[in-house]
Parts: C-alpha cells; structure tokens; sequence
C-alpha cells in the first residue's frame, strides 16, 4: 500500500476575531474556518472539495500551499508538515505544491508582462536562465493557449478571462508539481469559456498525474472534475466518498439537499429543493453538537448533544447520527 | 485603482511611478517655483554679488550698514551690519534645499520602509512600530526640534533629524495601511506560492505600488521641512554659521527692522519662504489628483 502524498488529521484553523473585551464579556471571538478535518490523498487522485460559501473550503486549501497554517491538528505533505517546512525543505515544498487561483485577474500582477509572471516560479526554482523561454512556452503549449510566443510581451490586461485563467494554470504547472489546489477556477469566467478551461484541467492533471483538490460551490463541476467528492459545512466534512455515489444516492441531509438544489435545464420537471430553510449560522457561534442540526430536516435530540464522528457507509464516510449503528 | 496605470518597460516604469502632476495648473506653477529655487540654490555663488556674511564698506570706507535697495549697487540694500540682503537671499536657497530635500528623503524613506514591514508582517512587528508611531504622533513637533536642536549643538543636519524623528510617523501609517490591502492581493499570493520570499514579494509587487504616496509624502516633507527650518532658525536655536531665511528673518527682527520700517530686509526671506512652501504644497496637491483621481477637484 503506498503512502498518501496529502494527510490530514483532525486539522484545525481557527481565527480570532474581535477585542480583548468582546471576549471578556463572553461573546464568541473564535471563527472556527476548519475545524477537526481529516482525510488523506493518494498519489494521482483527485478530490472535489464541495460546500457553500464560508463553509471553509478555500482556508482547507489554503492550508495546503502553506497559505496559512493549521492551528491545532496536522497537515502532512509527503509525510512531513506543512506548517513546519524550512529552508530548502520549504523550498522544495513550493515547487511541489501549487495553487490554481479564483480570480485569474488577481492573481498576476498587472504590471508584470506575462513572460515576467511565468518566469517567477522557474527563478525561485533556481532554474537556469537559459532554460526559461522553453519552459514558459511548453507550460502555455500545455494549457492550449495557441502561439504561446505572441503572450509573451503581452500584458494581463490585454488577455481575456479565459486566457489569463490558462496563464495562471501553465504557471502553476510550470515546474511540474506534484500537487495542485484549484479554488473555484472556473467561478470568475462566462459559461462559453468554462467547458475549456475545465477540460485542459483535467486533460493536464491526467497527463502530468496529478494530486488535485478542486475546491468549488458546483457539484456539477466537480463531478464533471472529480472522482472522490468530500462535502464540507461550517469547517467541517459531512460526507466524503466517491461523486456518482454521492450524486446518484446522496446519505447526509446536506449533501442531499445540495443534490436537491442543482436546477436542471427541464423546466416541467418536478424539482423539489429539501426545506433546510434560511442561511448558514453565524460561524463565530454554530450549533451544539451537530453544526448542521438547525437547519437539518431530520435532526433528533442526539444532533443537539453530540457531534457525529465520521462512519464508514459502503464506500463512504458519513458524519450524521442517522448512520449511528443500531444499538 | 493605482494598477491601472500601463507601464510598457523599466524606464518608463521609474518616470511613470514619478510622473510628474503635468497638466495641473498649481502643480505646474509648484514646479516652476521648484526649478528657479533649485537652480538659484546650484547657482549660489555665480548669482549672489558678496558673501552672505562678508562685511561690506562703501567707497567712503565707512560700513555699508543699512543701504536701501538700490544705493551703491545693492539691489535689495543692505543689513544694519553690512551684509548684502540679496547674497542672503540667494545663500538662503541653498540652505532651504539643503534641508528640505534631505528631511524630505529621510522622512519619505524612514516612512516607507517603516510602513513596508509594518503592513506586510503584522503581528507584534506591526504592534510596535505602530506603538512608536503613536509615540511620534504624541511629541509637540516644534518643541521637540528646538530640544533636540538644541540639545544636540545647533545645526542644520540635527535640525534635519529631529524632523525626520518626528514626521516618518504620516508616511509610515498611510504606506502601512496601502500594504495591508496589497498584502493580500492575488498575485501576492500567487508569488508567495510559487516560493517568492519575503523580501522578493515587498521589492518586487508591493514597493512599486506605494512608490507614489512615498513620493507624495515626501513633497509635503519639504515645505514642512523649510518652514521649520525657519522656525527654529527664527526663534535663535538655528545653526549660527549658516545663511538661511529663517536666520535672515531673527536678524531683522534682532536689529528692530520692523520698527525701522525696514520692508527691504524682511519681506523679501518671507516671501521666499512663502513661495517655496506653498510651491510644495501645490505640487503634492497635483500628486494627490494623480493618486486619488475619484476627489475630482
């Protein structure tokens, strides 16, 4: 059995928020973006990390790249944690792991040519100088950007989405990492443009084998994605198993009334969203127990008192005391 | 909104992050009154007829004490100790430049490396430079510069930094607070990820974007700068060895000009102080238009 490349244990990241003397006066000062999440990743596999917004997805994938670092539990990469790299340790870290950004148009610096941005990765890297145009334009050649060449001089502003969102993959990819974080790639680009990015996605990770989290709101995107979906709400996992299972039969009420809720294009067809009524709690203060419970249609008094420890449910893992066994 | 500007290659780049505030009336009549004064302070000694500070007697071989502008060749008459007021004047530029662009750079750089490592570390790195910031914004300015002034010996360069002791504070709060917002733009974590260190990511992504409110700040510093000088100098705490209008202005006051009605002596360092100071006021205002386009004045 091999090693995982990604191991997570009971990782926790957790914000302070607000004054001394908020909490001294007993008000909530903690927001809890991740909290107790563990899971691991083989070599070469490829999760959907789905959930609603400020459900903690993105600071899961953040803690991955060493965007931020955990604050209680572990998050190993290649056995060692992330949190504790050093030095060429580290180093080497950043040239295996990458992250794949929401916003491409954030994430190159406008006044940097595309050539320049490309080329920040490879000098980190310590990659000879000579090397660096072949390198940029086989990772542009990669991401399917036709005639890589005319790019090099431009900047990111005369691109469109779709391109830039291409650039910000090739120069992720560029140093032929191991690992890769995708947060939402597709969210910020027109529908036209998605399918595109979305296939050079999994054209590339297929050809380079990667590891790959695709961190989105959409499970249609990750099914399109993903073969292993793990469904999170308020920082934690409700469900975590194969997609087609989880689409097809879905075990927790969340992950059931996400199902519920994707629109299908046939406007006859009965389509009855799960009641799991108003927004998510405030995440300075979520519910007892079971974070779910005050929205959950099927909540007991069990939810209310205990939270529900992840159970292996065929090929999956579910956190819901409806799977508790019997007895 | 500073992002928006398209830079085409690194020469361009410095002369855009200095962009001069062209096209602003005020600005341009500030940097008119900026390049006479410069090329007056650089031009010193072929422009001023005497010595500031020589003594001067008249034909007769009495002391040219007191000469109204005009008589026996002064342009602007002389001092009630035979000294030529024009020479003073002139000398005086070069004083007021001295000073003012060397507080000017100190403050402007003092400021934004404070606010450069302030807003990108945080944490207790933060906490106490913004700690010592409090402290600068607490210290009465003028009364700290005449201690320090005096306390040191009297001279232009301790005049100098006991104001850059004191004025970094403004620059390094409002860099601090651009650096927070850059901090966690995209492609500052995009370089952090892709192994950019520290030092690579404040040089390379965050220092270019705040180059124009360090220089903004550093223009107001000048006219700050000058007028202090002025103060000190007036007030008798200046350095004694150097010609400045501040020391122009206590030697006229000294010598009862005002009750002489000796116009020819003070107004002339008074309004050379007034049209420099302001020249750097209008000439930040022509920065601010530039940096903060949305106050459409």
């Amino acid at each position: 059995m091999t090693t995982p490349l990604v191991e997570v244990e009971n990782a926790q990241l957790h914000y302070r928020v607000g004054s001394a003397v908020s909490a001294m006066m007993g008000l909530p000062s903690v927001v809890k973006a991740v909290d107790g999440i563990s899971f691991s990743l083989n070599k070469g596999e490829s999760v959907g990390l789905l959930g609603e917004s400020g459900c903690g997805k993105t600071s899961m994938g953040r803690l991955l790249v060493r965007l931020e670092n955990v604050t209680g539990g572990s998050a190993r990469f290649d056995g060692a944690e992330i949190s504790q790299l050093k030095g060429r340790a580290l180093r080497t870290f950043r040239s295996r792991s990458q992250m794949i950004f929401q916003n491409p148009f954030d994430a190159v610096n406008p006044r940097y040519t595309l050539a320049k941005t490309m080329a920040e990765p490879l000098a980190n890297a310590g990659i000879p100088k000579s090397e660096w145009r072949d390198r940029i334009i086989k990772a542009l050649e990669l991401v399917r950007l036709a005639d890589p060449e005319q790019y090099l001089d431009r900047f990111p502003h005369q691109l469109s989405g779709g391109q830039l969102q291409r650039v910000v993959m090739a120069r992720a990819l560029i140093l032929e990492p191991d690992f890769v974080v995708a947060d939402e790639p597709v969210s910020m680009l027109d529908v036209s443009v998605r399918a595109g990015v979305l296939n050079v996605f999994r054209e590339v990770r297929d050809k380079l084998g990667l590891t790959a989290i695709y961190i989105s709101h959409d499970l249609a995107l990750v099914r399109y994605v993903c073969e292993r979906t793990i469904v999170m709400y308020l920082g934690r996992i409700m469900e975590d198993g194969p997609t087609e299972a989880i689409v097809r039969e879905p075990l927790h009420p969340y992950t059931q009334a996400l199902v519920a809720a994707v629109p299908t294009p046939n406007a006859d067809q009965s389509h009855e969203p799960l009641p799991i009524g108003r927004g998510a709690p405030d995440p300075r203060n979520p519910p007892s127990g079971c974070v779910f419970r005050d929205r959950c249609p099927k909540a007991f008094d069990r939810c209310a008192a205990e939270v529900p420890a992840s159970k292996k449910v065929g090929t999956r893992h579910v956190a819901c005391h409806l799977f508790d066994e019997a007895g | 909104m500073l992002e928006t500007t398209v830079p085409e290659g690194p020469v361009i780049r410095i002369f855009r992050a200095m962009k001069l505030p062209v096209g602003d009336n005020f600005a341009m009549a500030g940097l008119i009154i900026y390049v006479i004064f410069a090329l007056t302070a650089i031009f010193a000694p072929v422009l001023a007829p005497y010595e500031p500070t020589e003594i001067l007697y008249t034909v007769d071989y009495d002391l040219a004490s007191d000469l109204l502008p005009g008589q026996e060749g002064h342009i602007l008459g002389t001092t009630s100790l035979g000294r030529d007021i024009f020479s003073q004047i002139v000398f005086g530029a070069r004083a007021a430049l001295l000073v003012g662009l060397t507080a000017a750079f100190m403050v402007a750089f003092i400021g934004t490396i404070v606010g450069l490592i302030s807003g990108y570390y945080g944490g207790w790195v933060d906490t106490i430079l913004m700690r010592l910031a409090d402290v600068a914004f607490g210290i009465p300015f003028l009364p700290f510069v005449i201690v320090i002034s005096a306390f040191l010996e009297p001279s232009i360069w301790n005049t100098v930094i006991a104001m850059a002791l004191v004025l970094w504070r403004d620059t390094a709060r409002v860099i601090r607070s651009q650096v927070l917002t850059l901090r966690s733009r995209g492609y500052v974590e995009a370089a952090r990820v892709s192994g950019s260190s520290d030092f690579k990511i404040i040089l390379r992504h965050i220092a270019p974007n705040i180059v124009p409110l360090s220089l903004l700040y550093g223009s107001i510093a000048i006219g700050w700068a000058i007028l202090t000088e002025a103060s000190i100098s007036f007030l008798g705490f200046g350095d004694p060895n150097s010609i400045s209008w501040g020391f122009m202005l206590q030697d006229a006051f000294a010598s009862q000009a005002l009750s002489r009605q000796a116009y020819h002596w003070f107004i002339p360092p008074g309004l050379a102080i007034i049209f420099v100071v302001s020249a750097g006021f209008f000439i930040s205002r022509g920065y601010e238009n530039l940096l903060f386009p949305k106050l459409g004045r």
